[in-house]
């Protein structure tokens, strides 16, 4: 049977070494460098040509690099064809077999290792049962809904018993109430049987809910690698910042860095705002330098009236609320500011409103944020 | 009758004229002079007969039919056995249209030219003993024309194009991400070409075959410009019998079978393709 701690151990570590490839003079990888924990949720994302399928076709064995290694297990397994790789892939488009039904799908791999029909019987029962298929055995893919190719696709995979299971954008073929669901799924069975996953996606918000690191990825180059918070909260560099999640963000020019305690008050000049803000970084930054400023829109406040008491480390701007888009649980305001520039805040409704929400359309208001709320990106693209 | 229905038999009208008139109607002659008695000199004399039925079990005639069948599997075999690779390849390559004119381009030659060529190429002063003796590889001309393999040789020949056609079709619709699922599953190259490329292509196949089995079957030009005494195929009785012995009825029924034999193949393709659908459905339930 499956689940128990002990499956923990069937997941192989990969190490990703040095890998490049060009496609002529598109260059899908440059130079990337990836170590994943045995039995780690790893997730592979960026927008599309960033390189990560084609990562991800690496270490499955359907592209070869033009140098660099793959290491699985500490094994170098570059040479190796990849019916003889011990990962299995779930496919974009599933890549179901359309002449064979559910069950013949899920008992593929078995059917070429030659075992018995009595042990196929019961190795796909269980498979199925893992994925909640039973009943749907006979049916041709192309007379399943997608969730249940889906997890045709998932069943094949693992049936095979993969050290690495690689999945390439599984989910984005289906509608998004659906998605959420077999995320959550992914992720119990990820607990469950505690292979190592990699997967590769284009959705933020799909990594960040079930990864336990997520590597950022664009043009070929590895952006960040880190925890789904670390990724969110402390974006290395401005591209992603922008590609999670929603992001205010302005290119800026430093003034002036005081330590404080065990970081740097820094003073930026932003051109856009016309006005110098307030930020806390850990690097003392030289005068001068350009950088990008980020705020989330959650992290801004926004009040109709000025607020009373403001200390000197928040940022505090006047501004006219442009759109105010209501969506039950939370409001999300553009407000555009006296100097002309629109900026994004989010404000959640976590108390009974009875009269509706209090900040209406083209209203004067008040955004601020404290120093500690906003942080310094790198600039490498723009 | 409403309008839709009225205006629907005018579209169709052509095509049922075209189809009575250069099929029901020779067809039903065919059928007709089968069971007739042969005349004199051509023609019959209209009086019903077995005759023709019975003449066809011939020992003679029995030998040919048994070759003709015979030389229709393997010529049918090696047709497919060759275009498969070239359609995959077709489908695989980035100048597809560059290949399908290669294969097309053949179509604007008169085929009797195409075979005449293959005599220049196989007699005994033809291309290949020539290059052969000129290599110093023989010093007697090999006998590569009138016997059977040169009937097969340019059989395939003629053939390949309509086997090609079909195959290409379907293996360019194919997914070929199936083939890497297989790989990744276990499958080496040629698994997951035997246990997922040739059932996904089925269709195609079958298409081919049939495509290129009933033209051989009823080959008659080929075996008589390029093959022997010993390959002599239905379709040259049946001109002898019209021409040389004037048997009009046993050309008949000769043609009669041949017709026949070729309904039945694309009857076992539309049955095994709705098998297919068959099984699909009973997916559902």
């Amino acid at each position: 049977m499956l689940g128990g701690d002990g499956k923990r151990l069937k997941g192989f570590d990969v190490k990703v070494e040095n890998v490049s490839r060009a496609y002529g003079n598109f260059k899908a990888l440059d130079d990337v460098s990836i170590e994943i924990k045995r039995g780690e949720f790893f997730s592979l994302l960026g927008p599309s040509g960033c390189g990560k399928t084609t990562l991800l076709r690496i270490i499955a064995g359907f592209d070869n690099p033009d140098s660099g290694s793959v290491l699985l297990d500490g094994k170098d397994i570059l040479s190796l064809p990849p019916e003889k790789r011990p990962v299995n892939t779930v496919f974009q488009s599933y890549a179901l077999f359309p002449h064979l039904n559910a069950y013949e799908n899920i008992a593929f791999s078995l059917r070429l290792k030659k075992l018995s029909e009595k042990a196929i019987d019961a190795k796909v029962t269980e498979y199925l049962h893992l994925v909640q298929l039973e009943g749907h055995e006979d049916k041709k893919p192309s007379m399943l809904s997608g969730g249940q190719r889906q997890r045709v696709a998932i069943a094949r995979a693992l049936i095979n018993e993969p050290n690495v299971l690689l999945l390439d954008e599984p989910l984005s073929a289906l509608d998004a109430k659906l998605r959420q669901n077999l995320l959550v799924e992914l992720d119990h069975l990820h607990d469950q049987i505690g292979v190592t996953f990699i997967y590769v996606t284009h959705d933020q918000s799909e990594a960040l809910s079930v990864s336990d690191r997520i590597a950022v990825m664009n043009q070929g180059k590895v952006l960040q690698i880190g925890e789904p918070f670390e990724i969110y909260e402390n974006p290395a560099t401005d591209f992603v910042a922008r590609f999670i999640g929603e992001t205010n963000l302005f290119p800026a020019t430093v003034r002036k860095c005081v330590p404080l305690h065990d970081y740097f008050l820094t003073t930026l000049y932003i051109e856009e705002l016309d006005s110098e803000i307030l930020v806390t970084d850990y690097d003392n930054l030289p005068e001068g330098q350009l950088v990008s400023f980020t705020v989330r829109p959650e992290k801004v406040k926004i009040t109709t009236d000025r607020p009373t008491h403001v200390s000197k480390d928040i940022n505090l701007f006047k501004g006219i609320v442009e759109e105010p888009i209501y969506s039950g649980f939370q409001s999300k305001y553009y407000v555009l500011l006296d100097n002309g520039t629109v900026m994004k805040v989010l404000q959640q409704h976590a108390n009974y409103m009875d009269e509706g929400p209090e900040i209406e359309w083209k209203e004067q208001v008040y955004v601020s944020w404290s120093a500690e709320d906003g942080y310094i990106v790198e600039v490498i693209d723009s | 009758m409403n309008r839709a229905r009225r205006s629907g038999l005018i579209y169709s009208a052509p095509m049922g004229l075209w189809l009575t008139l250069f099929f029901l109607v020779p067809l039903s002659i065919i059928v007709l002079y089968s069971f007739l008695k042969k005349g004199l000199y051509g023609g019959v004399e209209w009086q019903f007969t077995l005759n023709a039925y019975k003449e066809m079990f011939n020992p003679a005639f029995m030998r040919v039919l048994w070759r003709t069948l015979w030389v229709s599997v393997v010529a049918t075999s090696i047709t497919l056995l060759l275009a498969l690779p070239c359609g995959y390849a077709m489908a695989r390559s980035r100048h597809q249209i560059f290949w399908l004119a290669l294969v097309i381009v053949p179509f604007w030659t008169n085929s009797l030219i195409r075979i005449y060529a293959w005599i220049a190429i196989l007699s005994s002063e033809g291309f290949v003993n020539e290059l052969l003796r000129s290599l110093g590889l023989i010093k007697e001309s090999l006998s590569l024309i009138y016997n059977q393999g040169a009937v097969i040789t340019v059989l395939v020949y003629v053939n390949i194009p309509f086997a090609i056609l079909p195959l290409f079709t379907t293996i360019d619709k194919f997914d070929f991400q199936l083939l890497e699922a297989a790989r990744d599953l276990g499958a080496t190259k040629r698994k997951a070409i035997f246990s997922v490329l040739l059932p996904s292509i089925k269709s195609g196949v079958i298409t081919a075959l049939i495509f290129t089995f009933i033209p051989i079957f009823g080959a008659y030009t080929t075996p008589l410009l390029v093959g022997g005494k010993d390959s002599y195929m239905i379709g040259n009785i049946i001109v002898d019998q019209v021409t040389k012995t004037r048997n009009w009825p046993l050309a008949s029924a000769f043609s009669l079978i041949i017709t026949l034999l070729s309904t039945l193949g694309v009857v076992w393709m539309l049955v095994s393709s709705q098998q297919e659908r068959v099984q699909n459905k009973r997916g559902v339930l």
